[in-house]
């Protein structure tokens, strides 16, 4: 049995940040992270972050995990595990895991569960084709890898990740077809948006995939225009020879954890599906249970972090370490939170978030 | 933008160029940014302090185009790739563009190359003045191309010939 003081669940920017300021604050950190690379999505992130410097506006995702794992590296009171799975909360607060091949328990008087979100799909005949992807999917496989997917691609989504993504399959000589969105307007950044029509990608509102087509993998996809009560419309069939199709459709928190553990949990739609129900300092209905980043509700890394960093000082607190600097920290983070949901998007997160706080 | 219409309206495009005769004595950076999201690193960016402190990091960037040089700086800072820099007083008939240009292969200097506009259309043929790639950049280099005068407000984007 492992006994630790602070277990965070997820080495992403949420993890790994809650873990720096847990054991600044004094306290002894076990990050348990899936993969072999920690960082979670920001290893492959090689755009630019927006937000204010605090939030590392400017640099690229790529390069900011190793500045935290640097972090961390440096900070002896936390132990990274990588090919570390967590695999089961049980009543009696014990956690199992598998590290590295390892069935393991561990005993954690607070848990930081930072699991991140996974891609949701979209339903259509034969949207099992090999070629049709994940969005997030393709960018690990160019980004991480080095695997170019496929020469000619149709990207289903215009949030940030259908634009970012069609960007950087653009760098990688990937022809994008088009964008398309069954909502009526683009929903990510308009400045994302820009990047890629000035290249001669065509943005498609208001349209739908009707089937993918295609016998070992896909060749074509159909797409059909939508009306203002989201029916298909009849003879408005755009046909595109391809042979990748991205789903860039949103994202749904990977909660399981939290569900096992007996946290409340509500559907909101703002934060893209179901949540726990959590207080300002994120602790969730489960004493001595936190949660930080997209687990919590779908949004950024730049929030992610500052969630982290919110969590990992709540959980330190909680075991009774304190200091001088501690209550203005916390403050700094509320306000930095504040700051980045102030835009459009901020607006709905804001909304969801006024139903799960307590 | 537009998010139906989806790019720069001729509007949003006339108030990001600074008033007749400014670019006329050298250049000065153009930010097409028009939707409020939460992003400032523009202003850290400039040395000159020619765009404005951020009181909400949502608001959009204010920009003195008479105290801007531009030096450029801040087209590499921009997360949103949103800034360019524009001379029209490089010489009689052209004009001098310096945009963020993340891909591979970079062009070579007097390289004729696709100048397009906002939707990714042909409008003229350019000349690739400039090349600047280096540690400081972090991997956006900046292409310093001539358009002829007329199309300074629609060349917004290169590509390579076929």
């Amino acid at each position: 049995m492992i006994e630790v003081e602070v277990l965070v669940i997820g080495g992403g920017p949420a993890g790994l940040c809650a873990a720096i300021n847990a054991a600044q604050a004094g306290a002894q950190v076990l990050v348990l992270e899936r993969h072999e690379l920690p960082g979670g999505q920001l290893v492959k992130q090689t755009h630019m972050f927006f937000g204010s410097e605090k939030q590392y506006a400017s640099v690229r995702g790529v390069d900011i995990a190793p500045k935290l794992i640097d972090k961390i590296a440096k900070l002896d009171k936390i132990n990274l595990e990588t090919q570390a799975t967590a695999l089961g909360i049980y009543e009696d607060g014990v956690v199992t895991a598998e590290i590295k091949g390892v069935y393991t328990h561990i005993k954690p008087k607070r848990i930081i569960v930072a699991t991140g979100a996974s891609e949701k799909t979209l339903v259509f005949p034969n949207n099992d084709l090999p070629g049709i992807y994940g969005a997030g999917a393709v960018q690990t496989l160019m980004n991480v890898y080095g695997v170019k997917p496929g020469n000619n691609v149709l990207m289903v989504g215009a949030g940030n990740i259908g634009l970012i993504v069609s960007y950087q399959l653009a760098q990688a000589g990937v022809k994008i077809k088009a964008i398309i969105d069954a909502a009526p307007k683009i929903g990510g950044y308009l400045v994302h948006a820009a990047k890629v029509q000035r290249m001669g990608i065509p943005i498609l509102t208001g349209y739908t995939v009707k089937e993918a087509v295609g016998t070992d993998c896909i060749q074509k996809a159909v797409i059909v225009k939508l009306d203002e009560n989201w029916q298909p419309v009849e003879g408005t069939e755009i046909e595109y020879e391809v042979d990748v199709m991205c789903i860039a459709v949103g994202l749904s928190p990977l909660a399981e954890l939290l569900w096992q553990a007996g946290c409340d949990m509500k559907y909101i739609s703002e934060l893209s599906g179901f949540v726990p129900v959590r207080t300002k300092m994120l602790e969730t209905s489960v004493k001595g249970m936190y949660v930080a980043g997209d687990v919590c509700g779908v949004e950024e890394a730049t929030s992610a972090m500052v969630e982290g960093y919110l969590a990992g000082l709540a959980a330190a607190e909680s075991l009774g370490y304190k200091n001088e600097i501690m209550a203005e920290k916390r403050q700094d983070y509320i306000d930095q939170l504040e700051a980045l949901r102030g835009g459009h998007i901020g607006k709905k997160i804001l909304s969801g978030l006024k139903k799960v706080t307590i | 933008m537009c998010e139906k219409s989806k790019v720069a309206s001729q509007q949003q495009i006339d108030e990001a160029f600074p008033a007749d005769g400014r670019l006329a004595k050298g250049p000065a950076a153009i930010i097409e940014c028009f939707q409020r999201i939460p992003c400032n690193p523009c202003f850290a960016a400039c040395k000159r302090k020619a765009i404005k402190e951020f009181n909400d990091i949502n608001d959009l960037p204010i920009i003195d185009h008479d105290a801007c040089n531009g030096c450029g700086m801040c087209i590499v800072k921009c997360p949103g790739l949103a800034i360019m820099v524009v001379d029209a007083g490089y010489s009689a008939h052209e004009a001098l563009i310096k945009i963020p240009y993340e891909f591979v292969p970079l062009p070579n200097k007097t390289q004729i190359l696709n100048g397009l506009d906002r939707e990714g259309k042909y409008i003229c043929d350019v000349i690739v003045r400039d090349v600047w790639d280096s540690k400081t950049l972090d991997k956006t280099p900046i292409i310093s191309f001539s358009v002829p005068i007329e199309y300074i407000k629609n060349v917004r984007n290169i590509s390579m010939k076929s």
